[in-house]
């Protein structure tokens, strides 16, 4: 599986993943995801076919409460942390021309 | 690699050489003589105590919250440049103001807890409000949370006092503290070793005495691994036992938050104190069964006690292995079952780790963006090459490439075979567990294959780190509680830890087991 690890591919995980990586991080990266996934290809020696998938160890549904406010309004605390504030929002660079 | 050298390189122009092959003894004697001014009762450095025995002495008045706090500061002053257990320390002053009010509040019989006035580090993975977070990360280097992490939040509300935020490894991914952003933490016991990780900080700040106890957390083993490698006592509970509100995610269905600290005693008050039901985490369980210093019983006779055989064949090292086996002896010699069993699928649980924990890590990472908080690079053209190189320049490699490896298991045509398959075998796992606790009351075996390694040993071959997690990271697949127990030092004498794993919900066989080897050690 690991020798489907083409250029195109570390292309593609690097948008999904949002990272911009110098020529050499590239090529290192590459490398370690090979070696990687050649090491998880070992499950496929396991017989999984009767096995369901388990997100979770305990049969969890969704929890549910009422959607009551209890902590306030905390916006000027939290843009205290925003590299860059404008009006009481975050600000971004432009987005829509 | 390159992030971490030049936080390495600046930590070692600190070190003094003299210091370098202090072990921790030779700490402590040192120590005592610097501590003189808050000496009481028979000579004894306040730092010698553990956290209930402080805690008992505060309440008596024979220690002030304040003697306490300013020992443990004046400790991490004179042990920071060697150790560096903490990323961030308390203000003098806000740490003296919060030791004033938990005094008062103590006087005033407001606070009864055992752990009122006792100082504590904590992780710096868990949020505390007004003291910066950074989960060892330069894309947080800058963060000061608005709100505290609710175990922190438990602790402060019985008393505690906050010393500062413990280094880690980025993110908790890595098994040595050294993928840390600010620079590696030098095991106590001998400071050209690492302290495990990823809540290395958190270990070796108890094993240095430069805290009483510490709050880890484990995702594949970070509270247990480094606790066996620093020759303390740390507790990773059932999955959903202690909140995960304010715990900065990794891995969101096997985090768990813990205790860390000198004695088993120590760790089940303050398991007690931090579990608690909570309606902001919804994998958070209701337990009426969280009185965990009940179980604190030096008597194993009648329990049944497995060892798997996968965990003690080709890679243990033959010091570990030979004292899990004696302490396994000394079991049987009170009365205890011991028997080896085949536990099977050992091999299986690290490559179906590392999918789910990678595959939850690049979902629980995405909001590491630049907008809402932390760092946000100075050139960019638009808000997608803002993001891009934000992550990319505040991440370092290990980050980037668990992350890579997540998004690609997660990634169409990938998903099935990988992500899939994983979470099967993770089924197979919790079956191989039930239907060994079907059979035994609890496994015992080795934390680690090894003790803990040389600093720069670790980071070169990443696949062979991770296979170091073989004995801890199918506990968090399976959800289950396991603590480490010290038992001994091998011949360079580095501490052995062992493991104690327990069912799903029964911590108190394990703080049972786990007390009756205290006993043994210390009657010796």
């Amino acid at each position: 599986m690991a020798n489907s690890i083409t250029d195109e591919t570390m292309e593609y995980v690097g948008i999904l993943a949002k990272l911009e990586l110098t020529k050499e991080e590239k090529e290192q990266a590459k490398k370690d995801m090979g070696k990687m996934l050649d090491y998880i290809d070992k499950l496929n020696e396991l017989d999984t076919a009767g096995a369901e998938p388990m997100s979770h160890v305990f049969s969890m549904n969704n929890v549910f409460r009422q959607d009551v406010v209890t902590n306030g309004d905390g916006r000027e605390d939290m843009l205290k942390n925003a590299p860059e504030q404008k009006e009481g929002a975050f600000k971004v660079p432009k987005t829509v021309e | 690699m390159a992030d971490w050298q030049i936080g390495r390189s600046r930590f070692e122009i600190g070190v003094k050489e003299s210091l370098k092959q202090n072990t921790c003894a030779a700490i402590g004697e040192e120590n005592s003589k610097n501590l003189a001014a808050v000496e009481r009762s028979g000579g004894m450095s306040v730092l010698e105590l553990n956290a209930l025995e402080l805690g008992k002495k505060i309440k008596s008045g024979e220690v002030t919250v304040l003697e306490a706090v300013e020992a443990c500061l004046a400790r991490i002053k004179e042990m920071e440049p060697t150790i560096h257990a903490y990323v961030t320390v308390v203000d003098e002053e806000r740490a003296v103001e919060r030791a004033k009010k938990v005094q008062a509040m103590i006087e005033e019989g407001a606070l009864t807890s055992p752990l009122a006035g006792v100082p504590v580090a904590v992780k710096d993975n868990l949020c505390t409000k007004d003291l910066r977070t950074t989960c060892s990360s330069n894309i947080l280097y800058n963060f000061v949370p608005p709100y505290t992490a609710e175990a922190v939040w438990n602790l402060e509300k019985a008393g505690a006092v906050i010393l500062g935020k413990t280094n880690m490894d980025e993110f908790a991914m890595g098994s040595t503290t050294e993928t840390s952003a600010f620079g590696v933490t030098r095991n106590p016991w001998n400071t050209e070793h690492v302290p495990g990780g990823s809540s290395g900080g958190s270990c070796a700040a108890v094993a240095a005495k430069e805290c009483f106890y510490a709050l880890g957390s484990d995702t594949g083993g970070s509270i247990r691994q480094p606790s066996s490698f620093c020759g303390v006592t740390g507790i990773k509970p059932t999955y959903g036992t202690v909140s995960r509100y304010g715990l900065i995610a990794y891995g969101s269905s096997l985090d768990q938050v813990g205790p860390i600290g000198k004695t088993v005693s120590d760790c089940a008050a303050v398991l007690e104190a931090v579990s608690s039901y909570d309606n902001k985490d919804s994998t958070s369980i209701p337990r009426k069964d969280l009185d965990f210093t009940s179980a604190l019983v030096d008597d194993v006779k009648g329990m049944r006690i497995g060892i798997p055989r996968d965990y003690l064949g080709e890679g243990l090292d033959e010091e570990v292995r030979a004292a899990v086996l004696e302490a396994a002896g000394e079991m049987r010699q009170r009365g205890a079952v011991v028997e080896e069993f085949d536990l099977s699928l050992t091999e299986y649980a690290i490559p179906a780790y590392y999918v789910i924990a990678s595959a939850e890590a690049s979902s629980n990472l995405a909001r590491f963006d630049g907008v809402k908080y932390g760092l946000r690079a100075k050139e960019y053209e638009g808000l997608h090459q803002m993001y891009k190189k934000s992550r990319s320049q505040g991440f370092g490699p290990e980050v980037k490439r668990r992350i890579m490896l997540g998004s690609f298991v997660l990634s169409s045509g990938y998903y099935d075979a990988y992500y899939l398959k994983a979470l099967r075998t993770k089924a197979l796992i919790k079956e191989a567990f039930d239907r060994a606790f079907a059979e035994y009351d609890m496994i015992l075996g080795p934390a680690a294959p090894t003790t803990a390694p040389k600093l720069g040993e670790s980071l070169r071959d990443p696949l062979k780190m991770y296979l170091g997690d073989i004995y801890t990271v199918a506990v968090n697949l399976a959800g289950l509680p396991a603590m480490t127990a010290p038992w001994g030092q091998d011949k360079q004498g580095l501490p052995v830890g062992l493991q104690l794993i327990g069912d799903c919900f029964q911590e108190k066989k394990i703080i049972r087991a786990a007390y009756t080897f205290e006993q043994i050690r210390e009657g010796r």
